[in-house]
């Protein structure tokens, strides 16, 4: 009793090089994990003709109402034209015995009158529609952050936990939860029709993107940018649970969190040779260092993010901290995108206090 | 009807014969039908790809071709659509036929550079057909990056050339057209008593000339990078993806109103024509084309509300493209008003003019869906998007295109088009095409998302309706196509004027001789002037 999704092939298959370790045997291709969440998610049958998506977050009801109210000004104006031209077409056709034409053809009032109204309606609609945009795109401060990878043609999901998945996402209901997603390779689009959420996830950056599930059920997840030959496969469910049973869910997985296999990684390639609190002379201090502003050699001041630290790892050149020689060899091409989210999120965990040692 | 009643006369058509005649031409009518020739085959082979487009959906499964065929069927119909057909359509065909008519000139400012303008299309167009037969191209017409720089498995960089090159035939059009308003205006025709029909394609060459070179550069780029590994685009080589989609829209915005002014421009010709009035507010909407042709270079960042531009960015675009609805909906209104208090007779053109007020009247308020930024979040990159520009590209340009060569036939050719069976195609192809792009709205707003050449089960109905509709718009295409030709030797001898209609064109013999006037013509009237031309036309 899961949504239908037939067209799956494709995607598993081009699991491949590059990527370890991260297959995750309890995520499946099917919907187990939901066995109350039937009443929901039902088949749809060949007979319905759906005309309204599921309404399933705390932002689909405001872009719904602003949808409705778009349909009722259009409904309104196409009304209005369509009965003046029938109206006019039968009024005033052509027939035996009617007079001329009258040369009615200007009218300042009626111009101003047809150019202010619509001025009008834009800017409210404009108002609104950006109110209701802010918000999507504003993260709440405690949203719980997953990380997204986008890749052809598989969506790869790694919770702070350990848990990951690929081509589906579990997310508890009622709480925000923000993803933050990198692209291996071209463009892809995070869309989750229910939700009224998309996001484009774009190679060389992090975007983000943000949602509150408001009903447990399984939704679609389609990718919306168009990335290649198995575009339409790059598919996937959005499973959201009861937070209990996410919290289940998320415990019953022995994978490594992603801050213990970016302590791994620290060491593996060598990070911790210059970065390591005894050899504070060749590299910055990482310790406490993220979300606070940095200042760089040129004197500008940028803040310690993710797309920050993703950049100094790929292209260290760039961003010199003030102080420092640029000494640091690029590892571009030596890791992928999710070993640098690993990378990143073990860079988060660092406070001044357990110096070297993370959160666990 | 005063001249001539036969195609005795001598004319444009059979001043002189064979090949060479018609390829080394300079006379703008002859290079006219040049281009209608080849649009009229790029039409039909997009056409077809849209009709494979649509049987493949015809089920969710992908069965009837392989996903990278259906990737390379939508890329193709995109590609010869838009780059080879619309945006030669109304200006290089009817464009090119009427302007110097319409103003009283013998020709263009530059005949020999027309004629370049069309080898230079024919051109491209052979570089796009060669990439079509060996193995086609995938990335869509968008060119994204960094698919289409560094991933794709296709002839992009052949395509690519095409689109380039035929982007040079477009700046030549623009630069000819914008030098002959000025210049070659009879005496009288003044700028505000010109036809609106000029009016509008004075603002489409602003756009032909300011946009088309930014299409050209950006397409370089993606050619330089996918030969030479350059890193313009590809982060991978230290470019920015987001760069392309700046500069790709920086020309592909504007280049929607390329298509739609001139049709605006058939619009205001044909419907005071058939209403016997002057038109409604003609400063006004003169000056609406110029607004659009301004605003349209303004807007092109509200393609990328969710690619990761900053909010501030999508606001600014959001409120920008607001505005750019605002001189499309007065030319509605100015339109509809047009009718008030005429005299209104339905002949086939005029049938195709108000099916174009409905539908780009459809086509403009879904934008606005598109320009709300919340909402847009939701629709982008689904069929919502499909529908809306297909009611303002088919709906409005096709429509449009269809209501000028139907109006103009007689002119062109110098018979009449069978009105019996051109009021049916007219009416066939209005229903067929809601049939076919309106259930795509609501498939949008459930989420598919484009491009998609499988898709779940639940959207088969409404995709279902769509491919119906699509069957019923192509038999309303193949219709005129047959009808059109057979009038060519059966069709009624039209005379110089059977519409009754103002304008210069409509002054001289039909077909028009190579030189267009006898004697240059002198203006004394302002556009549109109906109630001094005697009624009336026969209703059928």
């Amino acid at each position: 009793m899961r949504v239908p999704l037939p067209f799956g092939r494709g995607c598993r298959e081009a699991e491949g090089e590059g990527f370890t370790g991260l297959e995750d045997p309890s995520s499946g291709p099917s919907g187990h994990l939901l066995p109350e969440g039937e009443g929901r998610a039902k088949k749809i049958m060949w007979s319905e003709l759906p005309l309204f998506p599921d309404r399933a977050s705390t932002i689909a009801g405001e872009t719904d109402a602003l949808f409705f109210a778009l349909i009722a000004i259009s409904a309104f104006f196409a009304t209005l034209i369509f009965f003046l031209i029938f109206f006019f077409s039968i009024r005033y056709r052509r027939r035996a015995g009617r007079p001329r034409a009258a040369q009615v053809n200007t009218s300042l009032l009626l111009e101003l009158f047809w150019t202010g109204v619509p001025i009008c309606i834009t800017v409210g609609l404009f108002i609104f529609g950006a109110m209701v945009f802010m918000r999507v795109r504003q993260p709440p401060a405690n949203a719980l952050p997953i990380y997204v990878v986008g890749k052809q043609w598989m969506w790869k999901v790694q919770h702070p936990e350990g848990r990951r998945e690929i081509d589906e996402l579990h997310i508890p209901v009622g709480r925000p939860v923000k993803l933050v997603m990198a692209s291996q390779d071209v463009i892809h689009d995070f869309f989750v029709p229910a939700f009224r959420v998309k996001q484009d996830v774009v190679p060389g950056r992090y975007t983000a993107m943000w949602f509150e599930a408001t009903k447990k059920g399984e939704y679609h997840l389609f990718c919306s940018q168009y990335c290649g030959t198995q575009h339409s496969g790059m598919i996937g469910k959005v499973i959201a649970m009861e937070p209990r049973d996410f919290e289940a869910w998320l415990a019953g997985s022995t994978d490594e969190t992603p801050v213990k296999a970016g302590e791994k990684l620290f060491s593996r390639f060598d990070c911790v040779n210059c970065h390591a609190a005894n050899t504070r002379q060749r590299g910055p201090a990482l310790e406490g260092a993220y979300g606070h502003p940095v200042r760089l050699q040129t004197g500008q001041t940028v803040l310690f993010d993710d797309n920050y630290i993703r950049e100094s790892i790929l292209n260290p050149m760039a961003q010199i901290t003030e102080g420092y020689r640029p000494i640091m060899p690029t590892f571009q091409g030596q890791l992928n995108e999710e070993q640098i989210m690993e990378l990143i999120a073990y860079i988060k965990s660092l406070t001044p206090q357990q110096s070297g040692k993370p959160n666990p | 009807m005063n001249a001539r009643e036969s195609l005795e006369h001598q004319h444009y058509l059979n001043v002189s014969y064979g090949v060479k005649s018609w390829l080394l031409t300079r006379d703008h009518k002859r290079i006219a039908l040049l281009y209608l020739i080849s649009i009229t085959l790029f039409f039909f082979l997009g056409g077809f790809f849209a009709v494979l487009i649509r049987l493949e959906l015809l089920t969710p499964a992908g069965d009837f071709v392989q996903a990278e065929t259906y990737n390379k069927l939508f890329t193709m119909h995109g590609l010869i659509m838009i780059f080879f057909f619309l945006i030669p359509s109304i200006p290089a065909v009817l464009g090119n036929f009427l302007i110097p008519l319409m103003i009283g000139a013998r020709d263009l400012a530059f005949p020999r550079l027309n004629l370049l303008s069309w080898y230079i299309f024919i051109v491209g167009g052979i570089f796009t057909l060669t990439a079509v037969v060996t193995g086609g191209v995938d990335t869509g017409w968008t060119f994204y990056t960094p698919y289409s720089s560094t991933y794709s498995n296709s002839a992009v960089v052949l395509t690519a050339l095409g689109v380039f090159v035929t982007g040079f035939s477009s700046i030549l059009t623009g630069i000819n057209f914008i030098v002959t308003v000025h210049k070659m205006r009879a005496p009288g025709m003044t700028w505000f008593r010109m036809p609106l029909f000029v009016w509008a394609h004075y603002a489409t060459s602003i756009i032909f000339v300011l946009g088309t070179p930014v299409l050209a550069i950006s397409i370089v780029l993606v050619g330089l990078e996918r030969v030479f590994g350059i890193g313009i685009f590809d982060p991978k080589l230290g470019g920015d993806p987001l760069l392309f989609q700046h500069l790709f829209w920086f020309y592909s915005h504007p280049a929607v109103y390329i298509m739609i002014l001139p049709a605006m421009g058939v619009i205001s010709e044909v419907i005071p024509c058939f209403a016997r009035k002057k038109i409604f507010g003609y400063n006004v909407v003169a000056f609406s084309s110029l607004a659009i042709a301004i605003l349209g270079f303004l807007v092109w960042g509200h393609h990328m509300f969710v690619s990761g531009q900053s909010e501030f960015e999508g606001l600014i675009f959001s409120a920008l493209s607001f505005m750019v609805a605002i001189p499309s909906a007065i030319k509605v209104f100015n339109w509809t008003a047009t009718l008030y208090k005429g005299s209104i007779s339905f002949h086939a053109p005029m049938l195709y003019a108000l099916g174009f007020i409905g539908l780009f009247t459809v086509g403009g308020l879904t934008g606005l869906f598109l320009a709300t930024l919340a909402v847009d979040v939701h629709v982008h990159d689904t069929y919502f998007i499909i529908a809306h520009f297909h009611y303002i590209m088919v709906g409005g340009a096709v429509m449009a295109y269809f209501a000028g060569i139907h109006f103009w036939w007689p002119k062109i050719t110098g018979r009449m088009y069978p009105e019996t069976w051109a009021r049916l195609a007219a009416l066939i192809v209005f229903v067929g095409f809601n049939l076919t792009f309106f259930p795509q709205f609501i498939l949008g707003y459930l989420g598919m998302p484009r491009r998609y050449y499988a898709y779940p089960d639940e959207f088969q109905v409404l995709n279902v309706l769509s491919t119906a509709g699509a069957s019923i718009l192509g038999i309303g295409y193949l219709i005129p196509l047959v009808y059109l030709l057979w009038s060519l030797r059966y069709g009624r001898v039209a005379g110089t004027n059977p519409w009754h209609a103002t304008g210069l064109e409509w002054r001289t013999d039909s077909p028009p001789s190579t030189e267009n006037f006898e004697e240059t013509p002198v203006v004394q009237e302002e556009a549109y002037a109906y109630d001094e031309v005697p009624e009336e036309v026969s209703l059928v």
